[in-house]
């Protein structure tokens, strides 16, 4: 093994990458606007949810009720007759529709316990559930204080106080920033090794190197630490311009620890894209394998739905994954201010997961060039 | 030169004038100030060494490269104009440099040229006719059914004077059509040329040729050097104008003096035989096979040291394999080969330290300037840093390649990149080179001159040569030949024993005879392609009314490509079956593995209290499906670090005294701290700890006050439509469907049009009638079936496997899939139009389509509910509308009525996609 050959071979491909201009602002779109456009799209869990109110009672309490749902968890009520409920609803312009009955105020004043209807569109499940609980508690919260001012009954005994630690608003856009770069890391890792391998092959350009004295394991590692480069660069400057400093996410961890460990996973997934590079005899193979892998990394690690909550068979195949590994760390180190003591196991399964695919490919190296047509 | 050629040439009909033209490929002038006349009818040559811009020419002259400078009137029409270009582009036929460059090499032989009639609108009967006479006239009717790729060069350029000749054309461009092909070869396409030319008088021909004594039997030749025009006349008008006997001899001496001074005759000493008895090359019944196929039969031979040894054969006769095993590419099926006595082994480097290879096909970095490459393969071979400047310099010197060091091979022609091809193989001092047909495609001068360094290397320094060529001249300058053919080595000897044998004069015959006896020989192995006996008449009828008018808009035409694409498609059924199961598989794995109702919470109690009430109020949260207790906490600083480790998603604290002070009626207060690094389960815990903490409150006043009291004055009663059991599944599977079509269908389009750019064969779209439009809709249609095709099991998998019912009208969610269908292969298309490389295409796609198909089309959030950026993308976004067209027909039972601001949205998406992708893509290279 020779280090010169793997840093000469590694200079070759930050080269061929400056080539190609239309690669480079795709790069920087991915890091920059890209970001962007993730987090700011939704600022917070609920965010703008567009709500109808049908009030029959027309009395003070349902007003009350009506004034209670504003920006910037609803969009201001839209009043409407209970006949337009269903219309509205299937066309999906509300994902909540609340109906206060006629003499709602009178028959609670009375204690006959009424009821108010709230349909929900249930098909928008990321609204449906956390805006249930919202318009729950606020219409609960309205009708207490409302009864309490008319019957001076004495306050509820336990108070429970709720305090959300790491990020005290439940912002989303922090959320969605940071998980945001973390996919594009992924993606233009293994997009980049493996079809850097595909076009040196395509081209004959591999075959060529293998006459020289230089080993697969030279030639896959040069592609690994000049990918990584790109993309740990990109990844620096994406988190301290775009992530810091335009979105004015406050991040509570270590930075550097968290740039470490994003080496760490390059490792990992810059192997994933030689291994698939060799799986492929062409590009547009490549590109079929691309989409079943990206796919389920970007939906199923943790990074879009908590990862807890899925079926368990799929949290244990995900554990295959390295992103699943590479979330985990990234919110302890980023959102909990977690240092190298508690993220510890995550770096080890990274590097042990990135060294059997790298050991993989290396094994299928050669026999895929006498493979290709 | 015929007698009506001559008639021709006094006529002064013109193909082409050229006025003042001018090219130029970033800082590289290719063309300067060059004006000609070419006359019409005849035989046309242009000669000239690597690099003066003879492929500019064609390429201008043909309309594939747009013009920058000067006037270009070809076939009586300004090439500037687009209608001009459009109208006689059918009358043009251009075969351009390189093997095969423009066919498809997954397609057989009868497809290729079946695809170019198609183009240029014959009806399937005139175009069967016409394949099978040309397929016959060219001999290879045998070969119909096998892919271009797997056939040999001179059959593949056979191959491409087919798809060449199928539309009658009244100019016929070759751009060094017999480089690369052997002899035997070589002959049979003269010969067939000289036949179509005999029975179509009026078709002017226009070759760009390396061989000077093919260019010796052209009509009329034009000398060409650095950009200009050196002379023009007949062979015989040249040969006279510089009183040279020979054709060679008189290009040279119409190069400007400091040019000309640079060319010395090759001057081989003979060898010292001392050294006979250390082989730098054994091999011993070396044989290759590839499934049933042997490549390479049992080829034996011993090359002594310093020796150099040609290799001869014809085009797919097993002289690469040979090479590729002795380089330790290839393992040998059977057999041995030493190389300087070591047996040959793929991981022993410092044997490839010794050697130097060079392939046939230009195999070196195309994103490097010449430059970086040279410095790239000299540190790869470990020389000095402090030397490398200094070799660099040498080798760029010694084959010419000064001018060059700062351009990108691509930009290179041919011969100069086989210049830098053999600089990269020699720049370590090699002891033994292995070259692959080097010189194919270079010129005279530049072929001396790398064979007096090959003889210099030889004898000097006593470096082993192992070469193979198709230029008899060379094969006479080395020490031994072998001829190989069909995987077997006929005959191994010198060059003048092989002559005296076959008592011939030339070499060329002596080989030629050679092979002619082993086909006669092994006549139930068709690899020749000899028979080519029928006449070849192009024009049926009178010249013009045999062409079809061309339409602004052609069916045929477009079908042509749908053909070719979906060809294509079929051939590589790995990816078909991968696009088709992984679809199917993606839906499984994401529709089941997203999961939106968030449960299986870890939380864990500081309990200070240690009461009774404490543990009931632990009870009511463990007891529920969201919450899973973990091990108590018992310091603040455990409750810190377990959440900061993730371990925890809650932490509550109940205080001392808090089961005391609850009986006695005081204010006490619960702690719980969330997790809120994610957000939306943030929002969601602290929607459950409200709420179970409300029901225990309502508990215990029940048992404290009695179950007269009611807890709450009045209920909100939610009701979960569409999804009443709020089933993940029921609302994420019809989401799947608009999500899993879009990341498929563009993927598989993207490539299709940026891979024609990378291997070449995109020059099709620039000189033949193809519209962009007809181009892009013709490659769309194949993959639009099979989105469809998706699409349907897609839906039968939802409804049946995940049981996810369809209320809805199927017909409605089938229209609306074609629509979306279309979009998304145009998105495809479009970002295949404007990106270089295949890397960009992948990368660009996965962009562009998994983010804003994923998080802003409203699969989990919906789009309403957005702002800014992502928003907008949304709003435009075709995976949005059907996305709502799909949840509405599946879950809503929603009709087209309802829907139709959603499909209005698609229906303009279509057109306005397809717009864009036309408007990207370039009729004409820049």
């Amino acid at each position: 093994m020779a280090i010169s050959n793997i840093l000469h071979l590694g200079v070759k491909e930050l080269r061929s990458l400056l080539r190609d201009p239309v690669l480079m602002i795709f790069i920087v779109y991915a890091f920059s606007l890209s970001i962007y456009a993730a987090a700011t799209a939704m600022i917070d869990s609920l965010n703008n949810a567009p709500i109808a109110i049908v009030d029959d009672d027309r009395s003070p309490l349902s007003m009350r009720i009506v004034d209670a749902f504003y920006p910037p968890y609803f969009l201001p009520p839209v009043l409407i007759d209970q006949h337009e409920i269903d219309g509205r609803m299937d066309m999906g312009i509300d994902t909540f529709a609340l109906h206060i009955p006629s003499n709602f105020q009178r028959d609670l004043l009375a204690g006959h316990q009424p009821v108010i209807q709230l349909n929900i569109d249930a098909t928008r499940m990321g609204q449906a559930f956390t805006g249930n609980n919202y318009v729950q508690s606020i219409v609960s919260g309205e009708i207490d204080a409302f009864v309490q001012r008319h019957r001076q009954e004495s306050v509820t005994p336990v108070d429970l106080v709720l305090r959300a630690k790491f990020n005290p608003e439940l912002n989303s856009q922090w959320f969605g920033a940071v998980m945001e770069v973390i996919n594009n890391i992924t993606m233009l890792s293994i997009i980049l090794t493996g079809a850097a391998l595909i076009r040196e092959r395509e081209h004959g350009t591999l075959e060529h190197l293998l006459v020289m004295p230089v080993t697969p394991f030279e030639i896959m590692a040069s592609k690994v630490w000049a990918m990584a480069l790109v993309v740990i660069t990109a990844t620096a400057l994406s988190l301290w311009l775009v992530v810091q400093t335009w979105l004015a996410v406050p991040i509570q961890g270590s930075v550097w620890l968290f740039l470490l460990g994003t080496l760490f996973h390059l490792f990992a997934t810059t192997s994933l894209g030689i291994f698939l590079g060799t799986v492929a005899r062409s590009m547009p193979q490549f590109g079929i394998l691309l989409v079943m892998i990206l796919l389920p990394l970007q939906v199923l690690s943790g990074a879009s739905t908590p990862r807890e909550s899925m079926p368990d068979i799929i949290q244990s195949i995900m554990l295959l994954a390295p992103d699943t590994h590479f979330v985990i760390l990234a919110q302890s180190i980023l959102y909990r201010g977690a240092g190298f003591s508690e993220v510890w196991p995550q770096f080890l399964i990274l590097l042990l997961l990135g060294g059997v695919l790298f050991g993989v490919s290396l094994s299928r190296f050669r026999k895929t060039i006498a493979s290709m047509a | 030169m015929t007698a009506s050629a001559l008639s021709e040439l006094n006529d002064k009909r013109l193909v082409a004038v050229l006025k003042n033209v001018s090219l130029s490929y970033g800082k590289t002038q290719a063309l300067d100030d060059l004006s000609l006349d070419i006359p019409a009818g005849i035989m046309a040559g242009i000669i000239g060494p690597d690099g003066v811009g003879k492929s500019s020419l064609f390429s201008l002259i043909s309309g594939a490269h747009a013009i920058q400078h000067g006037t270009i009137e070809v076939l009586g029409g300004d090439m500037r104009k687009q209608q001009h270009r459009q109208s006689v582009c059918p009358r043009i036929a251009y075969m351009p440099q390189g093997l095969g460059k423009n066919l498809y090499h997954t397609l057989s032989v009868f497809e290729n040229v079946d695809f170019f009639g198609r183009l240029f609108g014959h009806d399937r009967h005139e175009r069967e006719q016409r394949i099978s006479e040309l397929l016959e006239a060219t001999g290879l009717t045998a070969f119909a059914d096998r892919p271009a790729g797997k056939l040999s060069g001179g059959m593949k350029q056979k191959l491409g004077l087919c798809c060449a000749l199928i539309h009658d054309p009244d100019l016929l461009i070759l751009d060094e059509p017999t480089t690369g092909v052997d002899p035997l070869s070589r002959r049979q396409f003269w010969s067939l040329i000289n036949r179509i030319r005999s029975d179509n008088p009026g078709m002017s021909v226009l070759v760009a040729t390396a061989y000077m004594e093919e260019a010796a039997d052209f009509d009329w030749l034009v000398a060409m050097n650095q950009g200009k025009v050196l002379t023009t006349g007949t062979p015989q008008q040249i040969l006279e104008h510089t009183s040279t006997s020979s054709l060679e001899s008189a290009f040279i001496a119409l190069l400007p003096e400091e040019q000309r001074q640079r060319h010395q005759p090759v001057v081989i000493s003979s060898r010292d035989e001392s050294a006979q008895d250390e082989f730098a090359i054994e091999a011993d019944k070396l044989t290759r096979r590839f499934g049933h196929f042997t490549a390479v039969d049992q080829v034996s031979f011993r090359i002594p040291r310093g020796e150099i040894f040609g290799f001869l054969g014809s085009n797919g006769c097993g002289k690469t394999t040979t090479m590729k095993m002795l380089t330790g590419l290839l393992a040998a099926s059977e057999g041995k080969a030493r190389l300087f006595g070591k047996i040959i082994d793929p991981h022993d480097l410092s044997t490839r330290q010794r050697v130097g290879y060079m392939t046939q096909s230009f195999s070196l970095y195309g994103e490097l300037t010449v430059k970086q490459n040279l410095d790239l393969h000299a540190r790869l071979f470990k020389l000095p840093s402090h030397s490398i400047a200094a070799r660099i310099d040498e080798m760029a010197k010694r084959f010419e390649l000064e001018a060059v060091l700062d351009s990108l091979p691509d930009a290179l022609p041919l011969g100069q990149r086989q210049r830098l091809s053999l600089a990269v193989a020699m720049i370590h001092g090699p002891e033994m080179l292995i070259l692959d047909e080097p010189t194919s495609g270079v010129d005279p001068i530049a072929r001396d001159v790398f064979w007096q360094i090959m003889v210099d290397l030889a004898r000097q320094d006593g470096v082993t040569i192992f070469i193979s060529t198709h230029f008899m001249n060379e094969a006479e300058r080395c020490d031994r030949i072998s001829l190989m053919h069909a995987g077997r080595v006929l005959v191994t000897d010198t060059p003048e024993n092989l002559k005296k044998a076959r008592n011939t004069a030339s070499l060329e015959d002596a080989f030629v005879d050679y092979l002619q006896e082993e086909v006669r020989r092994t006549e139930n192995l068709p690899m020749t392609d000899e028979g080519a006996k029928n006449s070849i008449k192009t024009n049926h009828k009178s010249d013009s009314s045999s062409r079809v008018p061309l339409t602004d808009f052609s069916l045929r035409r477009l079908y042509s490509y749908t053909r070719r694409e979906t060809l294509e498609l079929v051939r590589d059924p790995i990816r078909l079956t991968m696009a088709m199961l992984g679809t199917l598989l993606l839906m499984f794995v994401v529709g089941y593995g997203i999961s939106l109702d968030v449960e299986d919470l870890k939380f864990a109690v500081l309990d200070a209290d240690q009461s009774a009430t404490s543990r009931d109020y632990t009870l009511n949260l463990s007891g529920s499906r969201y919450f899973i207790e973990q091990p108590a906490l018992y310091s603040h600083a455990e409750l810190e670090q377990r959440m900061q480790s993730g371990e925890l998603s809650l932490a509550i604290e109940i205080p001392y005294g808090f089961g005391r002070d609850l009986a006695r009626g005081r204010p006490v207060e619960i702690g719980a701290w969330i997790d809120g690094s994610m957000p939306t389960r943030g929002e969601n815990i602290r929607g459950y700890v409200q709420g179970m903490h409300s029901h225990w409150l309502t508990m215990k006043s029940r048992e404290i006050l009695g179950s007269s009291v009611t807890a709450q004055p009045a209920s909100i009663e939610a009701r979960f439509r569409y999804n009443p059991d709020v089933k993940s599944l029921v609302a994420m599977v019809p989401a799947m469907i608009p999500l899993l079509l879009m990341l498929i269908l563009s993927m598989l389009t993207a490539l299709s049009v940026v891979r024609e750019k990378e291997l070449g064969s995109i020059v099709n779209l620039y000189v033949t009638p193809v519209s962009r439009l007809e181009f892009l809709l013709g490659k769309q249609l194949p993959y639009i079936a099979l989105g469809m095709l998706n699409f349907v099991l897609l839906v039968l998998f939802a409804v049946f496997i995940f049981q996810v019912p369809l209320s809805g009208s199927f017909l409605t969610l089938t229209f609306a899939a074609l629509l979306y269908v279309f979009c998304a292969t145009s998105l495809g298309l479009l970002i295949s139009a404007f990106t270089r490389s295949q890397i960009a295409a992948l990368f660009g796609t996965a962009l562009l389509t998994l983010i804003p198909a994923v998080q802003f089309s409203g699969m989990i959030d919906p789009v309403s509910s957005m702002q800014g950026l992502g928003r907008w993308i949304g709003e435009v976004y075709p995976a949005t509308h059907f996305l709502t067209i799909s949840r509405g027909v599946f879950s809503k039972g929603l009709s087209y009525s309802d829907l139709h601001s959603a499909f209005t949205a698609l229906f303009i998406a279509v057109p306005v996609l397809m717009l864009i992708g036309v408007m990207l893509l370039k009729k004409q290279e820049r």
